[in-house]
């Protein structure tokens, strides 16, 4: 019994990485499909040459000279056919080096062809958590929202990038490669769905404790469900009549997270932390890190800490009674 | 040849010293809000001196970089910078220098932030979490360098006012206590 199997197995993993939601590989989206073609023609032509490489290095072993052989003796065929194996390989090498270049060229006219889309959005990497702030000529059809991107099918989006701590990078692979949100500046990349779906993008740059639960959504939908989904956000928090969720809303109200949370049409005005106005509208809460239920969001209010180690949410002191009607209230806001 | 290897260990043990960037991110009680009893005055009715009473709380996060990173980021968040600039006062008084109306330890400050003052500065009691105060008054006493140089703040996330805390000179603590008569007038 070998090794082998368990090498199969091994070289087998990263495949298995290359599909699914979040994959450079499985690509949705033009910009992503230029990145991937790139990848593939680079793998192709750079294994070739590296496999004619090694193959002429163990020929050159295997064909040694002969020993006593004199080693200052030219032969001049011998020579002038050296000439000619080394200034073709010299060739070869500038030629592919050029032509990879001009590839490269290629999809970069892609990645940066135009720079205006019908909708354009302000994303900034907070610690750690995407604001994301949908723009638009007239001021009443901005919103805000958190970790979780809309955008209609087959359209340009434009996101203009900004951090307000510490540097992140947006990367959501099946759509786009990554671009860095720095502090201090605005960086510009565009994404473009081909197909309705669920793709997953993530923080890609470490930036502190959660750097790994940093991820974020980009649902792409029909142009009627997007205009549907927005006009949902931008609409003002639901106001319970529900008495659990009356209650629940009072809490909220007199307890520190009206400092950070802001809730539309209530006096939560907080605006340094996720909108909560929709909040149950939403897949996941916490960037990607549960999925939007009551429980989850009563266990993630009950202990943030113990959920996101080191996440800037504070635990509020709550009474145990109080917690099931603020989750209650929290996952009604739709 | 024999290696030091003794030395290891030893290394080891010299950064288990490293107490100003321990993270407590949960506070240690849930369910208690710390309760100090300070005196704002030498005064007092009675033979006896006005009783105080504290936890010796402060010094945990006075000490500590990163509680004092966390409350120099929820200044900006609470925004007391609105009132008090980033420490060189506005409506309300600098609090990078020292004088202090109503007293400089974290104890006064974390008092001072909770209950508010007469003259302006509002409660924050109930919206801000016990430990957040706490880290809040450990950045304030870090603006005029009350705190250890070491735990002081390095670098801020946005635009630098001034140096940072940590190069700033340390200040001399001011027992503080007494209200002074411009304390009588809003400023
Ligand atoms: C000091 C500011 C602060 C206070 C106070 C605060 N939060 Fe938060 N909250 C945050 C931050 C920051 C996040 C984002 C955490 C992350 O994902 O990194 C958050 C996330 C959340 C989320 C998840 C939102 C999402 O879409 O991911 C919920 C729900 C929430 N808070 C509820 C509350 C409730 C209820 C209270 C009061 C009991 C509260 N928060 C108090 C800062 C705060
Ligand atoms: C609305 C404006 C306002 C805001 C917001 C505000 N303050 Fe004040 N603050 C004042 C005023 C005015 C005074 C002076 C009060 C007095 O003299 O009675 C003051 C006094 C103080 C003092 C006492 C200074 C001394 O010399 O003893 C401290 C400390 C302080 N504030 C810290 C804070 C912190 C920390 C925050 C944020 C959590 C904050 N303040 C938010 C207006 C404000
Ligand atoms: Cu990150």
């Amino acid at each position: 019994m070998g090794a082998r199997p368990f090498l199969i197995l091994l070289s087998a993993l990263p495949l298995s990485g290359c599909s699914g939601w979040q994959s450079a590989l499985d690509t949705h989206g033009p910009h992503a499909d230029s990145l991937a073609r790139l990848f593939w023609i680079f793998l192709a032509i750079l294994s070739t040459v590296w496999i004619v490489t090694i193959v002429m290095l163990l020929l050159a072993l295997r064909r040694r000279r002969e020993p006593g052989d004199d080693p200052l003796m030219t032969h001049p065929g011998t020579e002038r056919r050296m000439t000619i194996v080394v200034s073709s390989a010299v060739a070869l090498t500038a030629l592919i080096v050029m032509a990879l270049t001009i590839v490269s060229y290629g999809a970069q006219r892609v990645l940066f062809a135009s720079r205006d889309g019908p909708l354009t959005l302000l994303v900034t990497g907070q610690q750690f958590w995407w604001k994301v702030q949908y723009e638009d000529a007239s001021p009443a059809r901005t919103f805000t929202t958190a970790n979780e991107i809309h955008i209609p099918v087959g359209e340009k989006v434009l996101i203009k990038l900004e951090s307000s701590d510490v540097i992140h990078s947006f990367w959501v692979p099946s759509l786009n490669g990554k671009l860095d949100a720095i502090p201090g500046r605005q960086n510009q990349i565009e994404i473009q769905a081909d197909r309705p779906g669920v793709y997953r993008g993530q923080c890609a740059e470490f930036c502190g404790w959660q750097h790994a639960h940093m991820g974020l959504l980009v649902v792409a939908e029909t142009r009627q469900d997007f205009e549907r989904w927005r006009d949902g956000q931008i609409s003002a928090a639901h106001i319970p009549d529900d008495p659990e969720e009356q209650k629940g809303m009072e809490i909220f109200m007199t307890k520190p997270c009206i400092m950070c949370h802001q809730i539309r049409g209530t006096s939560a005005g907080g605006k340094v932390a996720p909108d909560l106005t929709h909040v149950g509208s939403r897949q996941y809460i916490a960037a990607g890190t549960l999925p939007t239920t009551r429980g989850n969001i009563a266990a993630w209010i009950v202990d943030p800490q113990g959920i996101k180690p080191g996440v800037h949410m504070p635990l509020v002191q709550l009474a145990p009674e109080e917690i099931q009607p603020l989750a209650t209230y929290l996952e009604s806001l739709k | 040849m024999k290696k030091p290897i003794w030395l290891l260990p030893a290394a080891l043990l010299l950064l288990s010293a490293c107490e100003r960037e321990k993270r407590e991110f949960r506070p240690a009680q849930v369910s208690e809000e710390t309760d100090e009893k300070i005196a704002l005055s030498s005064l007092s009715a009675g033979p006896s001196p006005p009783s105080q009473q504290t936890t010796g709380k402060g010094k945990n996060f006075e000490e500590n970089a990163y509680h004092i990173s966390e409350g120099q980021k929820l200044y900006t968040w609470f925004n007391c910078n609105g009132c008090h600039s980033n420490g060189g006062g506005g409506s309300g008084p600098a609090l990078m220098d020292d004088r202090w109306i109503y007293g400089g330890s974290i104890e006064h400050i974390v008092q001072t932030i909770r209950e508010g003052r007469p003259n302006g500065m509002p409660s924050f009691r109930g919206k801000i979490p016990d430990d957040q105060v706490w880290q809040i008054a450990a950045y304030v006493r870090s603006m005029g360098r009350y705190t250890p140089k070491a735990a002081s703040p390095a670098r801020r996330d946005d635009m630098h006012p001034g140096p940072a805390e940590q190069r700033r000179p340390p200040a001399e603590m001011n027992p503080g206590g007494s209200i002074p008569s411009s304390a009588q007038m809003p400023q």
